[in-house]
């Protein structure tokens, strides 16, 4: 039996009937419980000692109460039937609009959606192998090269039991296990010091060391650091620039991601408001927004507002075909949510967001996307990325990165960021890959909250962008 | 602190009372809640009220760290988490320098952070601010939309007690006011924001954070892509704070310790201009980070880092001193109890200048004036010192302001862009950030564009 039908639930559904009623106590037509209870332990390995382990619990409840276009809400760390009500009040009071009102609240049976299976839990996984990885990650890094003289590698992992119930009836548990590794190197040469980082993260358990080799990962973060410390600065202007699979998500989610999330379209804050049906990209371009995806960063049973997670496609062919939706934002516009209405912890209200976002493959031989540039720039590895929605302006950086000349990679680059405009680079992209993969695991962040998202890519090219180097 | 929160003292003081020979403790207790208020096209959008508490428990032996947390108050809770922080010590690797802050003797500057106004402040009365910004942002402009305009305030209660005798209580609120706004360009729209922050919502400038949101969203219409060149960049106030945010990690002691900062072997070396005279100072009520004590407990201090160009100090907290062979200059930072204390700048000045932004704009025959940057965080390392932001802003010709311009980068390195400093407006800005703004003229810059 998988495993995440034998826990009971976090609070009883009779319990939840009353907390409910209670949110619709002041004539507010929708009132919702959301509740978590996460553990998690993380370790820091840093200048080769191990620094702190630690053990973390965050347990509580979130409730909502939406009344018209106002919606309020409250959370309290007290699980206690005594302590839910309280809250649902409070949340109740600050919607409060119209009439006062009794309401019954009856719910469905509970539902759980489990996109994929954990094979070993890591709360049953003794600490000391835990804290062996990160050894292992720190001499495997030191060993590449005698120029690396500093590493830092962390481990982390949560296990997220939520339970989510709403007063038309939805009651929906969920259980989200995340494993974390990620190492970042310092090398150190003549002309000062380069960085290097590289990670690693899924939704499953401890299984993810049997099936990656983290020697591997300190090695690929140590060669970049090394790699950079005869790089040269970046060229500055605009120019053709080819990513390689796997590490130019974050273009997607910035580019065009954001700008799809139906929060922002509906204030007419994103670029690709009114442009249902239209070509806002490359007729090669098909992005999927995926919460089913098996082990990927971004995945889950259910969204934060108890509804399965999805795969939706927001652009077919380059035609814009969907944007992604949370409870609030489909009720206003009559349609299904979407399994986007996702959010950081019981403190926090949920919001649309992303949750695996990726472009599929295209046809050509990524070898041939590089023979086929004549003078441009290869990005191997991309860091964070910013975006104004509503121009479509994005930035993001590149930490790994190489001159293309006469078809070939050469010379390595310094760090810098890349500038564009969402919709003229996606229209801009000429070439694509038939190399899929899925890039590192990340953490988006929106109106001051995190959460776990995947993104992914093929080789592509596009055609100009703007690289912020020094070298004229 | 200046306000003692008695029940949370014994909170911490029960935790440490409980330490075994040979264990050093610390807890860290902490409570607070906020309102938050949004407002779109004068309905109220969104009222979240919230309370959370939570411990953080720190212990040492024989130079081994463990630490646990857990988000509640409740007594046993805090002996799980009392358990779990000691079983996580046994995971540590042995390091001679680990140990908790001890009292230095130096005392505190008392200062004021709870204001009972905003405490007593009546709900219906934040909401009626918040209707009220949005409504001075879309009179201050016919072009300009609000997509959200918000009030905020919170208050927090923390206390520190230690096995070496630190016991530090206090609690604080704060407030403030923001609005989002756009303006369309044709398919596109622009974005601004503005802001005011007071004690006590009496002390919002409405008319100001209105009339800022207006201009941030109108002042890029028509803006478009300039060419790739070098050129001298003046920044704006609130850019330059962001810009001298970033150096606190270079100035960190514990990456000075562990070989990550680019002032490495640089101490009494010129770094920066002449002009440039930077000190992290906490104490000064005047700054939005100011706080009495650090994230160890130890009184906060004023600390000169750099003084006319020359690197002077770095920044530590005990740990890092320990390590260095130095003293905490009180610079512990902590994010709260789910972790311990880190090392960093808590409240950055740079002493101003004599000229007015103008004034300085007058001088310049090819700049820009950057207005706003973007992915500072992917952008800039602060190990290798490389530099490159996204930006917008207007061009500056023969000493007069022209067109707007955007999509295009800035960059340079931090090492090279201190040097090249050459000058400082005497617009001094308090905004709550870790670093205070004012004009900063930066020559030899890159430009990337079309």
């Amino acid at each position: 039996m998988p495993k995440t039908q034998t826990h009971e639930p976090l609070v009883s559904p009779d319990v939840l009937e009353k907390v409910l009623a209670a949110g619709r106590g002041t004539g507010a037509e929708f009132s919702e419980v959301y509740i978590e209870d996460k553990r998690s332990t993380s370790a820091g390995l840093d200048d080769g000692k191990v620094e702190q382990v630690t053990s973390g619990r965050d347990r509580g409840a979130g409730i909502r109460v939406v009344s018209g276009e106002t919606t309020g809400f409250a959370h309290t760390s007290d699980l206690s039937e005594k302590g839910l009500i309280a809250a649902a009040k409070a949340a109740a009071l600050a919607a409060k609009q119209g009439g006062g009102g009794v309401n019954k609240v009856q719910l469905g049976s509970l539902t759980r959606h489990p996109v994929n299976e954990v094979k070993i839990s890591p709360d049953g996984v003794e600490k000391s192998r835990k804290v062996e990885l990160l050894k292992r990650v720190d001499a495997a890094a030191r060993g590449v090269n005698p120029a690396i003289v500093q590493v830092s590698a962390g481990y982390g992992d949560s296990r997220r039991r939520i339970l989510v119930a709403n007063s038309n009836g939805v009651l929906s548990a969920d259980e989200q296990v995340r494993t974390l590794l990620r190492v970042s190197v310092v090398a150190t040469g003549d002309g000062g010091m380069q960085t290097g980082y590289d990670s690693l993260g899924h939704t499953i358990g401890f299984e993810m060391f049997d099936e990656n080799d983290v020697e591997e990962l300190a090695i690929r973060a140590a060669k970049q650091a090394v790699t950079k410390l005869s790089a040269r600065p970046a060229p500055s202007g605009s120019m053709p620039v080819v990513i390689k699979r796997g590490s130019g998500g974050v273009l997607f989610h910035e580019a065009c991601g954001h700008g799809l999330e139906a929060d922002l379209v509906g204030k007419s804050a994103s670029v690709y408001r009114g442009k249902m049906g239209e070509l806002v990209a490359s007729p090669l371009v098909t992005l999927i927004d995926d919460g089913t995806m098996t082990a990927e960063w971004g995945a889950i049973g259910i969204d934060d507002e108890g509804h399965p997670s999805q795969r939706n496609t927001l652009i077919q062919d380059g035609i814009l075909t969907d944007y992604m939706w949370d409870y609030l934002r489909a009720r206003k516009e009559g349609r299904a949510q979407s399994g986007n209405g996702r959010r950081q912890s019981y403190q926090h209200l949920p919001m649309v967001r992303m949750t695996n976002t990726f472009v599929i493959n295209g046809k050509e031989d990524p070898d041939d996307i590089i023979r086929d540039t004549k003078q441009g720039v290869y990005i191997a590895k991309l860091g964070g990325g910013q975006v104004d929605t509503a121009s479509g302006d994005f930035v993001f950086g590149m930490t790994e990165a190489y001159l293309i000349e006469n078809g070939e990679i050469t010379e390595p680059l310094r760090e810098g960021n890349l500038i564009g405009n969402g919709p003229e680079v996606l229209k801009d992209i000429d070439l694509l890959g038939n190399d899929f993969a899925m890039g590192n695991p990340g953490t988006c962040g929106k109106d001051g909250q995190g959460v776990p998202v995947g993104d992914g890519q093929p080789t592509l090219r596009v055609r100009s962008m703007t690289i912020g180097g020094t070298a004229a | 602190m200046s306000v003692e929160v008695p029940d949370l003292q014994k909170l911490a003081d029960l935790v440490v009372e409980q330490a075994r020979p040979g264990e050093q403790i610390e807890a860290y207790v902490a409570r607070g809640g906020e309102t938050s208020v949004r407002v779109y096209e004068g309905e109220l959008e969104h009222f979240v009220s919230a309370q959370s508490e939570g411990v953080g428990i720190r212990i040492i032996k024989e130079g081994r760290t463990g630490f646990a947390y857990a988000g509640t108050l409740e007594p046993t809770a805090i002996d799980e988490v009392l358990a779990e922080a000691r079983d996580n010590i046994q995971f540590g690797t042995v390091d001679e320098w680990a140990g908790l802050a001890e009292p230095d003797g130096v005392q505190q500057v008392p200062q004021k952070f709870w204001d009972q106004e905003l405490a007593d402040y009546p709900t219906d009365k934040k909401i009626e601010i918040t209707k009220e910004l949005e409504k001075l942002t879309l009179a201050a402009d016919p072009r300009v939309r609000a997509e959200q305009s918000n009030y905020e305030d919170g208050w927090g209660e923390t206390a520190v007690s230690t096995t070496t005798g630190i016991r530090e209580s206090g609690r604080g609120n704060s407030c403030y006011v923001s609005v989002a706004t756009l303006a369309d360009d044709g398919d596109e729209a622009l974005t601004g924001f503005g802001f005011s922050v007071g004690d006590s919502p009496k002390e919002f400038d409405l008319g100001k954070a209105a009339r800022e949101a207006a201009d941030r969203a109108t002042r890029l219409i028509g803006a478009t892509k300039p060419a790739s060149k070098k050129v001298t960049i003046v920044l704006d106030p609130y850019v330059t704070s962001q810009f001298v945010g970033i150096l606190s990690s270079a100035l960190n002691g514990e990456n000075l310790a562990k070989g990550r900062s680019l002032f490495a072997d640089r101490l009494n070396e010129q770094v920066a201009s002449a002009k440039f005279t930077l000190v992290d100072d906490p104490t000064n009520p005047l700054a939005y980070t100011a706080t009495d004590i650090d994230g160890e407990g130890l009184a906060a201090r004023r600390n000169v880092l750099i003084e006319n160009g020359v690197l002077k100090k770095f920044v530590h907290s005990s740990y890092s001193a320990r390590r260095m062979n130095t003293k905490s200059t009180g610079n512990a930072t902590r994010g709260g109890f789910a972790g311990g204390p880190g090392v960093g700048c808590l409240a950055m000045q740079v002493q101003p200048g004599a000229k007015s932004q103008a004034e300085l704009i007058a001088t310049i025959d090819d700049g820009v004036l950057i207005q706003d940057v973007a992915g500072m965080h992917s952008g800039v390392n602060t190990i290798s010192g490389d530099f490159s932001t996204g930006a917008s802003g207007i061009v500056i010709t023969n000493g007069t302001l022209g067109a707007p311009i955007r999509e295009f980068t800035i960059a340079s390195t931090l090492q090279k862009m201190l040097l090249n400093i050459v000058s400082l407006g005497n617009d001094i800005d308090w905004l709550p950030m870790r670093a205070v703004g004012l004009t900063l003229v930066i020559d030899d810059v890159m430009m990337s564009g079309s």
